[in-house]
Protein backbone atom coordinates (compact mmCIF):
# COMPACT_ATOMS: atom_id res chain seq x y z
CA UNK A 1 0.00 0.00 0.00
CA UNK A 2 1.75 2.93 -1.06
CA UNK A 3 0.83 6.23 0.90
CA UNK A 4 -0.64 9.25 -1.10
CA UNK A 5 0.27 12.50 -0.21
CA UNK A 6 -3.25 13.97 1.28
CA UNK A 7 -3.57 10.90 3.44
CA UNK A 8 -3.62 12.44 7.04
CA UNK A 9 -1.10 10.88 8.83
CA UNK A 10 -1.83 8.18 11.22
CA UNK A 11 0.31 9.29 14.04
CA UNK A 12 1.38 13.71 14.06
CA UNK A 13 3.41 14.87 17.19
CA UNK A 14 4.34 18.78 17.64
CA UNK A 15 6.40 20.27 20.07
CA UNK A 16 5.69 16.66 21.72
CA UNK A 17 7.01 16.18 25.30
CA UNK A 18 7.22 14.04 28.49
CA UNK A 19 8.64 15.03 32.36
CA UNK A 20 8.95 12.64 35.31
CA UNK A 21 9.28 14.85 37.71
CA UNK A 22 11.80 17.62 37.12
CA UNK A 23 13.27 14.87 34.14
CA UNK A 24 12.69 15.41 30.75
CA UNK A 25 12.28 12.40 29.28
CA UNK A 26 10.96 13.81 25.90
CA UNK A 27 11.79 17.24 24.94
CA UNK A 28 9.40 18.26 22.24
CA UNK A 29 10.13 16.14 19.24
CA UNK A 30 7.61 16.62 16.13
CA UNK A 31 7.18 13.16 14.16
CA UNK A 32 4.39 12.22 11.53
CA UNK A 33 3.93 8.74 10.30
CA UNK A 34 1.98 7.90 7.21
CA UNK A 35 -0.23 4.82 6.68
CA UNK A 36 1.84 1.80 5.08
CA UNK A 37 5.40 2.96 6.10
CA UNK A 38 7.75 1.55 8.71
CA UNK A 39 8.93 4.04 10.58
CA UNK A 40 11.78 4.28 13.05
CA UNK A 41 13.01 5.72 16.19
CA UNK A 42 16.71 4.50 16.55
CA UNK A 43 19.10 5.99 19.77
CA UNK A 44 20.37 4.56 23.12
CA UNK A 45 19.22 3.36 26.22
CA UNK A 46 17.55 6.81 27.53
CA UNK A 47 16.75 8.32 24.10
CA UNK A 48 12.89 8.76 25.15
CA UNK A 49 12.27 6.15 22.77
CA UNK A 50 9.72 3.71 25.38
CA UNK A 51 8.56 7.25 26.51
CA UNK A 52 7.36 8.20 23.32
CA UNK A 53 6.19 4.61 21.98
CA UNK A 54 3.85 4.68 25.40
CA UNK A 55 2.63 8.25 24.94
CA UNK A 56 1.28 7.21 21.28
CA UNK A 57 0.27 4.37 22.89
CA UNK A 58 -2.27 5.78 24.53
CA UNK A 59 -0.83 4.61 27.90
CA UNK A 60 1.17 7.76 28.76
CA UNK A 61 -0.07 10.90 28.71
CA UNK A 62 2.14 13.62 27.28
CA UNK A 63 3.24 16.74 29.22
CA UNK A 64 2.90 18.73 26.25
CA UNK A 65 2.79 19.54 22.84
CA UNK A 66 -0.17 17.84 20.48
CA UNK A 67 -0.06 14.72 19.84
CA UNK A 68 -3.26 12.95 16.87
CA UNK A 69 -2.93 9.47 16.69
CA UNK A 70 -5.20 7.74 14.06
CA UNK A 71 -6.86 11.73 13.53
CA UNK A 72 -7.93 11.19 17.24
CA UNK A 73 -6.68 12.92 20.36
CA UNK A 74 -5.30 10.29 22.89
CA UNK A 75 -6.48 11.95 26.04
CA UNK A 76 -9.82 12.22 24.97
CA UNK A 77 -10.13 9.00 23.02
CA UNK A 78 -7.22 6.52 24.11
CA UNK A 79 -9.95 3.50 24.72
CA UNK A 80 -10.84 3.86 20.63
CA UNK A 81 -7.25 4.77 19.65
CA UNK A 82 -6.30 1.38 21.56
CA UNK A 83 -8.57 -0.61 19.88
CA UNK A 84 -7.17 -0.04 16.57
CA UNK A 85 -3.43 -0.58 17.38
CA UNK A 86 -1.40 -3.47 18.21
CA UNK A 87 1.19 -2.92 20.84
CA UNK A 88 4.02 -4.74 21.51
CA UNK A 89 6.09 -3.34 24.87
CA UNK A 90 9.86 -3.56 25.35
CA UNK A 91 9.43 -5.93 27.78
CA UNK A 92 6.68 -9.28 27.37
CA UNK A 93 3.88 -8.84 29.36
CA UNK A 94 2.40 -12.02 28.54
CA UNK A 95 -0.84 -13.62 30.92
CA UNK A 96 1.57 -16.48 32.86
CA UNK A 97 -1.55 -17.76 33.91
CA UNK A 98 -2.85 -18.89 30.46
CA UNK A 99 -2.44 -21.13 27.85
CA UNK A 100 0.02 -19.88 24.92
CA UNK A 101 -3.51 -19.80 22.56
CA UNK A 102 -5.54 -18.29 25.75
CA UNK A 103 -3.59 -15.68 25.42
CA UNK A 104 -4.37 -14.75 22.44
CA UNK A 105 -8.15 -15.48 22.71
CA UNK A 106 -8.35 -14.03 25.99
CA UNK A 107 -6.57 -10.74 24.35
CA UNK A 108 -9.29 -10.72 21.34
CA UNK A 109 -11.61 -10.32 24.17
CA UNK A 110 -10.11 -7.25 25.80
CA UNK A 111 -10.94 -6.02 22.00
CA UNK A 112 -14.73 -6.86 22.30
CA UNK A 113 -14.19 -9.37 19.76
CA UNK A 114 -16.53 -12.40 19.31
CA UNK A 115 -15.63 -15.45 20.54
CA UNK A 116 -15.81 -17.00 16.93
CA UNK A 117 -13.41 -14.56 14.88
CA UNK A 118 -11.10 -14.56 17.79
CA UNK A 119 -10.88 -18.55 17.44
CA UNK A 120 -10.28 -18.49 13.64
CA UNK A 121 -7.73 -15.78 13.98
CA UNK A 122 -5.99 -17.98 17.38
CA UNK A 123 -5.12 -20.53 14.77
CA UNK A 124 -3.74 -18.13 11.87
CA UNK A 125 -1.57 -16.10 14.52
CA UNK A 126 -0.28 -18.96 15.86
CA UNK A 127 0.78 -20.45 12.84
CA UNK A 128 2.52 -17.32 11.98
CA UNK A 129 4.14 -16.93 14.86
CA UNK A 130 5.41 -20.42 14.58
CA UNK A 131 3.60 -21.83 18.15
CA UNK A 132 1.06 -23.98 16.85
CA UNK A 133 2.83 -27.05 18.48
CA UNK A 134 2.70 -25.34 21.72
CA UNK A 135 -0.77 -23.76 21.44
CA UNK A 136 -2.17 -25.57 24.79
CA UNK A 137 0.77 -25.17 26.87
CA UNK A 138 1.63 -22.78 29.44
CA UNK A 139 3.44 -19.51 28.52
CA UNK A 140 6.34 -19.87 31.51
CA UNK A 141 8.61 -22.25 29.88
CA UNK A 142 8.98 -20.32 26.57
CA UNK A 143 12.02 -19.52 24.99
CA UNK A 144 12.57 -15.84 25.02
CA UNK A 145 12.21 -15.58 21.20
CA UNK A 146 8.84 -17.73 21.51
CA UNK A 147 7.46 -15.46 23.88
CA UNK A 148 8.34 -12.13 22.07
CA UNK A 149 7.15 -14.49 18.94
CA UNK A 150 3.48 -14.52 21.23
CA UNK A 151 3.42 -11.35 22.29
CA UNK A 152 3.80 -10.39 18.32
CA UNK A 153 0.61 -12.53 17.29
CA UNK A 154 -0.94 -11.13 20.69
CA UNK A 155 -0.99 -7.75 19.51
CA UNK A 156 -2.31 -8.69 15.98
CA UNK A 157 -5.72 -9.88 16.99
CA UNK A 158 -7.51 -6.78 16.49
CA UNK A 159 -5.82 -6.61 13.05
CA UNK A 160 -4.14 -3.20 13.79
CA UNK A 161 -4.05 -0.66 11.26
CA UNK A 162 -0.79 0.58 12.94
CA UNK A 163 2.09 -2.05 15.19
CA UNK A 164 4.16 -0.54 17.75
CA UNK A 165 6.90 -2.60 18.71
CA UNK A 166 9.69 -1.33 21.33
CA UNK A 167 12.93 -2.92 20.92
CA UNK A 168 11.34 -6.47 19.08
CA UNK A 169 14.45 -7.70 18.85
CA UNK A 170 16.35 -6.62 21.85
CA UNK A 171 17.80 -9.81 23.86
CA UNK A 172 17.63 -12.22 21.28
CA UNK A 173 20.16 -14.09 19.60
CA UNK A 174 20.58 -13.57 15.58
CA UNK A 175 18.44 -16.33 14.53
CA UNK A 176 15.80 -15.54 16.83
CA UNK A 177 16.15 -12.17 15.29
CA UNK A 178 16.12 -12.84 11.52
CA UNK A 179 13.22 -14.98 12.16
CA UNK A 180 11.44 -12.02 13.39
CA UNK A 181 12.35 -9.72 10.79
CA UNK A 182 11.23 -11.99 8.44
CA UNK A 183 7.71 -11.73 10.07
CA UNK A 184 7.81 -8.03 10.28
CA UNK A 185 8.45 -7.66 6.82
CA UNK A 186 5.22 -9.87 5.74
CA UNK A 187 3.38 -7.82 8.06
CA UNK A 188 4.72 -4.60 6.31
CA UNK A 189 4.08 -6.37 2.64
CA UNK A 190 0.31 -6.77 3.78
CA UNK A 191 -0.20 -3.30 4.44
CA UNK A 192 0.23 -2.97 8.34
CA UNK A 193 1.71 0.27 9.32
CA UNK A 194 5.17 -0.29 11.69
CA UNK A 195 6.09 1.70 14.29
CA UNK A 196 9.62 0.58 15.96
CA UNK A 197 11.92 1.28 18.25
CA UNK A 198 15.50 -0.24 18.12
CA UNK A 199 19.01 0.36 18.89
CA UNK A 200 20.40 -1.35 16.65
CA UNK A 201 21.66 -0.15 13.47
CA UNK A 202 20.93 -3.13 11.27
CA UNK A 203 17.46 -3.09 12.63
CA UNK A 204 16.78 0.18 11.82
CA UNK A 205 18.42 -0.08 7.85
CA UNK A 206 16.62 -3.67 7.63
CA UNK A 207 13.03 -2.54 8.37
CA UNK A 208 12.64 1.36 8.27
CA UNK A 209 11.92 3.24 5.10
CA UNK A 210 11.80 6.42 7.24
CA UNK A 211 13.51 7.12 10.54
CA UNK A 212 14.37 9.69 13.47
CA UNK A 213 17.56 9.66 15.26
CA UNK A 214 16.72 10.63 18.88
CA UNK A 215 19.36 11.33 21.72
CA UNK A 216 18.24 13.03 24.80
CA UNK A 217 14.74 13.43 24.22
CA UNK A 218 15.59 14.85 21.21
CA UNK A 219 15.27 14.13 17.38
CA UNK A 220 18.90 14.61 15.85
CA UNK A 221 18.36 13.60 12.70
CA UNK A 222 15.18 12.13 10.24
CA UNK A 223 15.27 10.80 6.93
CA UNK A 224 15.69 7.34 5.03
CA UNK A 225 18.47 5.10 6.33
CA UNK A 226 20.25 6.12 2.70
CA UNK A 227 19.32 9.41 3.05
CA UNK A 228 20.94 9.53 6.46
CA UNK A 229 23.66 7.77 5.98
CA UNK A 230 25.11 9.92 2.26
CA UNK A 231 23.96 13.38 4.27
CA UNK A 232 25.89 12.36 7.31
CA UNK A 233 28.50 9.67 6.39
CA UNK A 234 30.80 8.92 3.49
CA UNK A 235 29.85 5.83 1.40
CA UNK A 236 32.93 3.91 2.79
CA UNK A 237 34.25 3.55 6.10
CA UNK A 238 38.25 2.29 7.10
CA UNK A 239 38.19 0.63 10.56
CA UNK A 240 42.54 0.87 11.62
CA UNK A 241 43.32 -0.73 14.77
CA UNK A 242 47.08 0.36 15.87
CA UNK A 243 49.81 -0.88 18.27
CA UNK A 244 49.04 1.93 20.82
CA UNK A 245 46.85 2.36 24.05
CA UNK A 246 46.21 5.65 22.41
CA UNK A 247 44.98 5.86 19.01
CA UNK A 248 44.71 9.64 19.48
CA UNK A 249 48.15 10.10 18.77
CA UNK A 250 47.60 8.23 15.32
CA UNK A 251 44.83 10.74 13.96
CA UNK A 252 46.66 13.91 13.05
CA UNK A 253 49.05 11.42 10.89
CA UNK A 254 45.86 10.07 8.62
CA UNK A 255 43.51 12.93 8.98
CA UNK A 256 44.56 14.03 5.76
CA UNK A 257 43.16 10.75 4.19
CA UNK A 258 39.87 11.21 5.25
CA UNK A 259 36.57 13.66 5.10
CA UNK A 260 36.50 12.91 8.85
CA UNK A 261 38.32 11.07 11.30
CA UNK A 262 36.50 9.43 14.43
CA UNK A 263 38.75 7.93 17.27
CA UNK A 264 37.78 5.11 19.52
CA UNK A 265 39.50 3.93 22.52
CA UNK A 266 40.54 0.63 20.45
CA UNK A 267 40.42 2.25 16.85
CA UNK A 268 40.45 5.26 14.84
CA UNK A 269 37.47 5.13 11.90
CA UNK A 270 38.67 7.25 8.42
CA UNK A 271 35.66 8.21 6.51
CA UNK A 272 36.51 8.18 3.21
CA UNK A 273 34.45 7.37 -0.59
CA UNK A 274 37.07 5.14 -1.15
CA UNK A 275 38.74 2.88 1.80
CA UNK A 276 41.04 0.74 -0.33
CA UNK A 277 43.46 3.70 -1.79
CA UNK A 278 42.90 5.56 2.15
CA UNK A 279 44.23 1.78 3.67
CA UNK A 280 47.19 1.58 0.74
CA UNK A 281 48.61 4.89 2.12
CA UNK A 282 47.94 4.24 5.91
CA UNK A 283 50.49 1.16 4.67
CA UNK A 284 53.17 2.93 2.69
CA UNK A 285 53.78 5.30 5.44
CA UNK A 286 54.66 2.66 8.10
CA UNK A 287 52.13 2.94 10.37
CA UNK A 288 51.87 -0.93 10.63
CA UNK A 289 48.02 -1.24 11.63
CA UNK A 290 47.29 -4.44 13.74
CA UNK A 291 44.54 -4.56 11.19
CA UNK A 292 42.80 -2.48 8.60
CA UNK A 293 38.93 -2.98 7.65
CA UNK A 294 37.15 -1.43 4.53
CA UNK A 295 33.16 -1.65 5.25
CA UNK A 296 30.13 0.43 4.11
CA UNK A 297 28.61 3.28 6.03
CA UNK A 298 25.95 2.62 8.87
CA UNK A 299 23.58 4.16 10.67
CA UNK A 300 25.99 3.80 13.71
CA UNK A 301 28.59 5.89 11.67
CA UNK A 302 25.71 8.49 11.20
CA UNK A 303 25.01 8.55 15.00
CA UNK A 304 28.46 8.66 16.32
CA UNK A 305 29.20 11.84 13.95
CA UNK A 306 26.04 13.62 15.34
CA UNK A 307 25.95 12.92 18.70
CA UNK A 308 29.89 11.77 19.26
CA UNK A 309 28.55 8.58 20.97
CA UNK A 310 28.30 4.94 19.86
CA UNK A 311 24.40 3.30 20.13
CA UNK A 312 25.67 0.76 22.63
CA UNK A 313 28.02 1.33 25.06
CA UNK B 1 -9.94 -25.11 17.74
CA UNK B 2 -8.72 -26.67 21.15
CA UNK B 3 -10.53 -29.36 23.53
CA UNK B 4 -10.99 -26.57 26.15
CA UNK B 5 -12.60 -24.33 23.41
CA UNK B 6 -14.76 -26.80 22.11
CA UNK B 7 -15.92 -28.23 25.69
CA UNK B 8 -19.17 -26.72 27.76
CA UNK B 9 -17.11 -25.21 29.96
CA UNK B 10 -16.19 -22.74 27.44
CA UNK B 11 -19.80 -21.86 27.16
CA UNK B 12 -20.25 -21.45 30.57
CA UNK B 13 -17.78 -19.01 31.01
CA UNK B 14 -19.47 -17.05 28.33
CA UNK B 15 -22.91 -17.41 30.42
CA UNK B 16 -20.83 -16.17 34.00
CA UNK B 17 -19.55 -13.57 32.54
CA UNK B 18 -22.73 -12.37 31.31
CA UNK B 19 -24.46 -12.33 34.18
CA UNK B 20 -22.55 -9.87 35.86
CA UNK B 21 -24.47 -6.34 35.45
CA UNK B 22 -21.80 -3.70 34.28
CA UNK B 23 -21.84 0.05 34.97
CA UNK B 24 -21.42 2.23 32.20
CA UNK B 25 -17.80 3.11 31.21
CA UNK B 26 -16.84 0.06 32.58
CA UNK B 27 -18.50 -2.13 29.98
CA UNK B 28 -15.47 -3.51 28.75
CA UNK B 29 -14.74 -5.21 32.56
CA UNK B 30 -16.40 -8.66 31.41
CA UNK B 31 -13.65 -9.36 29.11
CA UNK B 32 -11.38 -9.54 32.76
CA UNK B 33 -14.04 -11.68 34.28
CA UNK B 34 -13.42 -13.69 31.74
CA UNK B 35 -9.62 -13.96 32.21
CA UNK B 36 -10.23 -14.54 35.61
CA UNK B 37 -12.66 -17.94 35.46
CA UNK B 38 -10.16 -18.69 32.22
CA UNK B 39 -7.14 -18.67 34.73
CA UNK B 40 -8.93 -20.58 37.93
CA UNK B 41 -10.04 -23.30 36.13
CA UNK B 42 -6.56 -24.79 37.18
CA UNK B 43 -6.97 -23.67 40.23
CA UNK B 44 -10.69 -25.31 41.04
CA UNK B 45 -8.82 -26.94 44.53
CA UNK B 46 -8.83 -23.58 45.91
CA UNK B 47 -12.22 -22.49 44.65
CA UNK B 48 -13.96 -25.54 46.76
CA UNK B 49 -11.58 -25.07 49.84
CA UNK B 50 -13.43 -22.12 50.48
CA UNK B 51 -16.84 -23.37 50.02
CA UNK B 52 -16.19 -25.67 52.55
CA UNK B 53 -14.41 -23.19 55.78
CA UNK B 54 -17.65 -21.49 56.58
CA UNK B 55 -19.30 -24.76 57.46
CA UNK B 56 -16.52 -26.12 59.22
CA UNK B 57 -16.85 -22.87 61.76
CA UNK B 58 -20.28 -23.64 61.37
CA UNK B 59 -20.69 -27.12 62.71
CA UNK B 60 -17.52 -26.65 65.03
CA UNK B 61 -18.64 -23.55 66.77
CA UNK B 62 -22.23 -22.71 65.58
CA UNK B 63 -23.42 -26.42 66.36
CA UNK B 64 -20.99 -28.03 68.56
CA UNK B 65 -19.87 -25.17 70.81
CA UNK B 66 -23.46 -24.03 70.72
CA UNK B 67 -24.48 -27.41 72.26
CA UNK B 68 -22.79 -25.74 75.35
CA UNK B 69 -23.88 -22.29 75.28
CA UNK B 70 -27.44 -22.69 74.64
CA UNK B 71 -29.80 -19.60 74.00
CA UNK B 72 -28.40 -16.26 73.08
CA UNK B 73 -30.40 -12.78 73.00
CA UNK B 74 -31.01 -12.12 69.60
CA UNK B 75 -31.78 -8.63 70.79
CA UNK B 76 -34.88 -7.21 72.13
CA UNK B 77 -34.80 -10.30 74.81
CA UNK B 78 -35.86 -12.53 72.07
CA UNK B 79 -33.47 -15.79 72.82
CA UNK B 80 -32.63 -17.86 69.86
CA UNK B 81 -30.28 -20.68 69.73
CA UNK B 82 -26.49 -19.86 69.28
CA UNK B 83 -26.54 -21.92 66.04
CA UNK B 84 -29.21 -19.65 64.48
CA UNK B 85 -27.13 -16.71 66.10
CA UNK B 86 -23.95 -16.83 64.60
CA UNK B 87 -24.81 -18.67 61.07
CA UNK B 88 -25.36 -15.07 59.81
CA UNK B 89 -22.10 -13.57 61.28
CA UNK B 90 -20.47 -16.38 59.53
CA UNK B 91 -21.69 -15.82 56.49
CA UNK B 92 -20.98 -12.21 56.51
CA UNK B 93 -17.51 -13.02 57.20
CA UNK B 94 -17.12 -15.16 54.61
CA UNK B 95 -18.04 -12.84 52.57
CA UNK B 96 -15.73 -10.38 53.57
CA UNK B 97 -12.70 -13.14 53.64
CA UNK B 98 -12.92 -14.37 50.43
CA UNK B 99 -13.53 -10.58 49.11
CA UNK B 100 -10.64 -9.26 50.77
CA UNK B 101 -8.42 -12.49 49.97
CA UNK B 102 -9.66 -11.60 45.84
CA UNK B 103 -9.30 -8.26 45.77
CA UNK B 104 -5.78 -7.52 48.15
CA UNK B 105 -3.90 -10.42 47.83
CA UNK B 106 -4.28 -11.48 43.82
CA UNK B 107 -4.68 -7.99 43.08
CA UNK B 108 -1.37 -6.72 44.36
CA UNK B 109 0.28 -10.30 42.95
CA UNK B 110 -0.75 -8.95 39.16
CA UNK B 111 -0.32 -5.39 40.22
CA UNK B 112 3.13 -5.81 41.08
CA UNK B 113 4.48 -9.12 39.72
CA UNK B 114 2.36 -10.94 36.85
CA UNK B 115 1.92 -7.35 34.82
CA UNK B 116 -1.61 -8.22 33.75
CA UNK B 117 -2.75 -4.69 33.84
CA UNK B 118 -0.20 -2.93 32.27
CA UNK B 119 -0.91 -5.73 29.00
CA UNK B 120 -4.56 -4.98 29.63
CA UNK B 121 -4.29 -1.13 29.89
CA UNK B 122 -2.87 -1.46 26.53
CA UNK B 123 -6.31 -2.57 25.03
CA UNK B 124 -9.68 -0.55 25.32
CA UNK B 125 -10.14 -1.31 28.15
CA UNK B 126 -9.62 1.27 30.69
CA UNK B 127 -8.25 1.38 34.73
CA UNK B 128 -11.85 1.48 35.95
CA UNK B 129 -12.83 -1.39 33.59
CA UNK B 130 -9.61 -2.76 35.72
CA UNK B 131 -11.14 -2.09 39.03
CA UNK B 132 -15.01 -3.17 38.04
CA UNK B 133 -13.78 -6.36 36.53
CA UNK B 134 -11.70 -7.38 39.20
CA UNK B 135 -14.28 -6.78 41.82
CA UNK B 136 -17.21 -7.97 39.95
CA UNK B 137 -14.93 -11.41 39.89
CA UNK B 138 -14.62 -11.54 43.55
CA UNK B 139 -17.92 -10.98 44.41
CA UNK B 140 -19.13 -13.52 41.70
CA UNK B 141 -16.82 -16.23 43.77
CA UNK B 142 -18.31 -14.98 46.99
CA UNK B 143 -21.72 -15.60 45.36
CA UNK B 144 -20.35 -18.83 45.12
CA UNK B 145 -19.64 -19.23 48.50
CA UNK B 146 -22.73 -17.19 50.27
CA UNK B 147 -25.21 -19.84 48.12
CA UNK B 148 -23.86 -22.83 49.38
CA UNK B 149 -23.49 -21.90 52.52
CA UNK B 150 -26.96 -20.36 52.82
CA UNK B 151 -28.03 -24.07 51.56
CA UNK B 152 -26.37 -25.57 54.43
CA UNK B 153 -27.90 -23.05 57.01
CA UNK B 154 -31.51 -23.89 55.26
CA UNK B 155 -31.39 -27.38 55.47
CA UNK B 156 -29.99 -27.44 58.77
CA UNK B 157 -33.03 -25.27 60.14
CA UNK B 158 -31.22 -22.28 60.97
CA UNK B 159 -33.13 -19.93 59.23
CA UNK B 160 -36.08 -18.33 60.22
CA UNK B 161 -37.40 -16.78 57.36
CA UNK B 162 -37.72 -16.50 53.83
CA UNK B 163 -36.03 -13.02 53.85
CA UNK B 164 -32.95 -15.32 54.45
CA UNK B 165 -33.20 -15.53 50.65
CA UNK B 166 -32.16 -12.15 50.66
CA UNK B 167 -28.90 -12.72 52.52
CA UNK B 168 -27.50 -12.98 49.26
CA UNK B 169 -27.23 -10.37 47.32
CA UNK B 170 -26.75 -9.16 51.11
CA UNK B 171 -23.41 -11.35 51.29
CA UNK B 172 -22.55 -9.73 47.26
CA UNK B 173 -23.02 -6.02 48.64
CA UNK B 174 -20.56 -6.69 51.92
CA UNK B 175 -18.19 -8.53 49.33
CA UNK B 176 -18.87 -5.32 46.88
CA UNK B 177 -17.88 -3.02 50.37
CA UNK B 178 -14.54 -4.73 51.51
CA UNK B 179 -13.28 -6.05 47.85
CA UNK B 180 -13.36 -1.89 46.46
CA UNK B 181 -11.72 -0.77 49.79
CA UNK B 182 -9.66 -3.73 49.95
CA UNK B 183 -8.20 -3.26 46.12
CA UNK B 184 -8.14 0.84 46.73
CA UNK B 185 -5.84 -0.09 49.59
CA UNK B 186 -3.87 -2.60 47.29
CA UNK B 187 -3.00 0.00 45.34
CA UNK B 188 -0.80 1.92 48.64
CA UNK B 189 0.97 -1.76 49.36
CA UNK B 190 4.92 -1.58 48.56
CA UNK B 191 5.87 -5.08 49.95
CA UNK B 192 4.06 -7.98 51.07
CA UNK B 193 5.07 -7.04 54.67
CA UNK B 194 2.06 -4.64 54.05
CA UNK B 195 -0.62 -7.39 54.16
CA UNK B 196 0.01 -7.44 57.91
CA UNK B 197 -2.13 -4.32 58.53
CA UNK B 198 -5.11 -6.28 56.64
CA UNK B 199 -4.98 -9.32 58.64
CA UNK B 200 -4.26 -7.24 62.17
CA UNK B 201 -7.59 -5.55 61.16
CA UNK B 202 -9.35 -7.94 59.56
CA UNK B 203 -8.79 -10.59 62.60
CA UNK B 204 -10.36 -8.40 65.30
CA UNK B 205 -13.14 -7.40 62.98
CA UNK B 206 -14.15 -10.94 62.44
CA UNK B 207 -13.99 -11.72 66.27
CA UNK B 208 -15.61 -8.75 67.40
CA UNK B 209 -18.24 -7.23 65.39
CA UNK B 210 -20.66 -9.06 67.28
CA UNK B 211 -20.29 -11.94 65.26
CA UNK B 212 -19.98 -14.44 67.82
CA UNK B 213 -21.54 -13.05 70.78
CA UNK B 214 -24.23 -10.22 70.90
CA UNK B 215 -23.44 -6.43 70.97
CA UNK B 216 -25.24 -6.12 74.73
CA UNK B 217 -22.31 -7.93 76.01
CA UNK B 218 -20.05 -5.30 75.39
CA UNK B 219 -19.08 -2.74 77.67
CA UNK B 220 -21.16 0.72 76.78
CA UNK B 221 -17.96 2.51 75.45
CA UNK B 222 -17.05 -0.39 73.31
CA UNK B 223 -20.13 -0.51 71.48
CA UNK B 224 -19.62 2.55 70.06
CA UNK B 225 -16.29 0.70 68.37
CA UNK B 226 -17.85 -2.37 67.65
CA UNK B 227 -21.10 -0.37 65.39
CA UNK B 228 -18.53 1.44 62.94
CA UNK B 229 -17.15 -1.52 61.48
CA UNK B 230 -18.40 -2.60 58.43
CA UNK B 231 -18.60 -6.37 59.55
CA UNK B 232 -21.26 -5.40 62.67
CA UNK B 233 -23.63 -3.60 59.64
CA UNK B 234 -22.90 -6.91 57.50
CA UNK B 235 -23.66 -9.20 59.93
CA UNK B 236 -26.41 -7.10 61.31
CA UNK B 237 -28.08 -7.21 57.80
CA UNK B 238 -27.89 -10.82 57.46
CA UNK B 239 -28.78 -11.84 60.72
CA UNK B 240 -32.38 -9.52 60.53
CA UNK B 241 -33.44 -11.03 57.66
CA UNK B 242 -32.25 -14.79 58.64
CA UNK B 243 -34.44 -14.14 61.64
CA UNK B 244 -36.60 -11.99 59.32
CA UNK B 245 -36.69 -8.65 61.51
CA UNK B 246 -37.09 -6.73 58.92
CA UNK B 247 -37.44 -3.27 59.21
CA UNK B 248 -36.73 0.74 57.91
CA UNK B 249 -33.69 0.20 60.11
CA UNK B 250 -31.95 -1.96 57.95
CA UNK B 251 -31.23 0.76 55.60
CA UNK B 252 -28.54 2.19 57.23
CA UNK B 253 -26.30 -1.29 57.39
CA UNK B 254 -27.37 -0.94 53.51
CA UNK B 255 -26.35 2.70 52.51
CA UNK B 256 -23.27 1.91 55.30
CA UNK B 257 -22.43 -0.88 52.83
CA UNK B 258 -23.03 0.89 49.77
CA UNK B 259 -21.05 4.06 50.41
CA UNK B 260 -18.05 2.28 51.76
CA UNK B 261 -17.91 0.13 47.58
CA UNK B 262 -18.40 2.95 45.91
CA UNK B 263 -15.78 5.23 47.44
CA UNK B 264 -13.63 2.24 47.60
CA UNK B 265 -13.88 1.45 43.86
CA UNK B 266 -13.67 4.98 42.68
CA UNK B 267 -10.58 5.16 44.56
CA UNK B 268 -9.10 1.93 43.64
CA UNK B 269 -9.37 3.35 39.62
CA UNK B 270 -7.83 6.33 40.53
CA UNK B 271 -5.26 4.49 41.83
CA UNK B 272 -4.63 2.48 39.35
CA UNK B 273 -4.61 4.95 36.61
CA UNK B 274 -1.94 7.46 38.87
CA UNK B 275 0.21 3.71 39.13
CA UNK B 276 0.28 2.72 35.69
CA UNK B 277 -0.44 5.47 33.28
CA UNK B 278 2.22 7.25 34.12
N1 LIG C 1 8.16 6.21 34.74
C1 LIG C 1 9.32 6.88 34.75
N2 LIG C 1 9.68 7.64 35.81
C2 LIG C 1 10.83 8.33 35.82
N3 LIG C 1 11.73 8.34 34.80
C3 LIG C 1 11.44 7.61 33.72
C4 LIG C 1 10.23 6.84 33.63
N4 LIG C 1 10.21 6.23 32.43
C5 LIG C 1 11.35 6.58 31.80
N5 LIG C 1 12.10 7.41 32.57
C6 LIG C 1 13.40 8.01 32.20
O1 LIG C 1 13.25 8.66 30.98
C7 LIG C 1 14.39 8.47 30.17
C8 LIG C 1 13.96 7.90 28.84
O2 LIG C 1 13.53 6.59 29.05
P1 LIG C 1 12.93 5.71 27.90
O3 LIG C 1 11.85 6.45 27.21
O4 LIG C 1 12.59 4.40 28.49
O5 LIG C 1 14.18 5.58 26.93
P2 LIG C 1 14.54 4.48 25.84
O6 LIG C 1 13.31 3.67 25.60
O7 LIG C 1 14.98 5.25 24.65
O8 LIG C 1 15.63 3.66 26.43
C9 LIG C 1 15.32 7.56 30.93
O9 LIG C 1 16.34 8.35 31.51
C10 LIG C 1 14.46 6.93 31.98
O10 LIG C 1 15.18 6.68 33.15
MG1 LIG D 1 13.04 1.68 25.84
Amino acid sequence: MVAQPDDPPLIAARGLTKHFGDFTAVDGIDVEVRRGEAFGFLGPNGAGKSSTMRMIGCVSPPSGGTLRVLGMDPITHGSQIRGRLGVVPQRDTLDEELTVRENILVYGRYFGLPRSVIRERATELLEFAQLSERADELVEPLSGGMKRRLTIARSLVNEPELLMLDEPTTGLDPQARHALWDRLFRLKRSGVTLVLTTHYMDEAEQLCDRLVVMDGGRIVAEGSPRQLISEHSTREVLELRLATDDHELYEAKVSDLATRVEVLPDRLLLYTDDGDAAAKIVHERGLAPLSTLVRRATLEDVFLHLTGRTLID
Amino acid sequence: MSALERSPRGGAVQRLGRMVPFPAGASMARALVERNIRAYRSRWITLVSGLFEPVFYLFSLGVGLGALIGQVDAGGGRMIEYAAYVAPALMAAAAMNGAIFDATFNVFFKLKYTKLYESVLATPLGPRDVAVGEIAWALLRGSLYSTTFLLVVAVSGMARSWWAVLAIPTATLIGFAFASAGMALTTFMRSWQDFEYVNISILPMFLFSATFFPLSTYPEALQWVVQATPLYHGASLVRSLMLGDVGVGLVVHVLYLVMMGLVGITFAARRVERLLLT
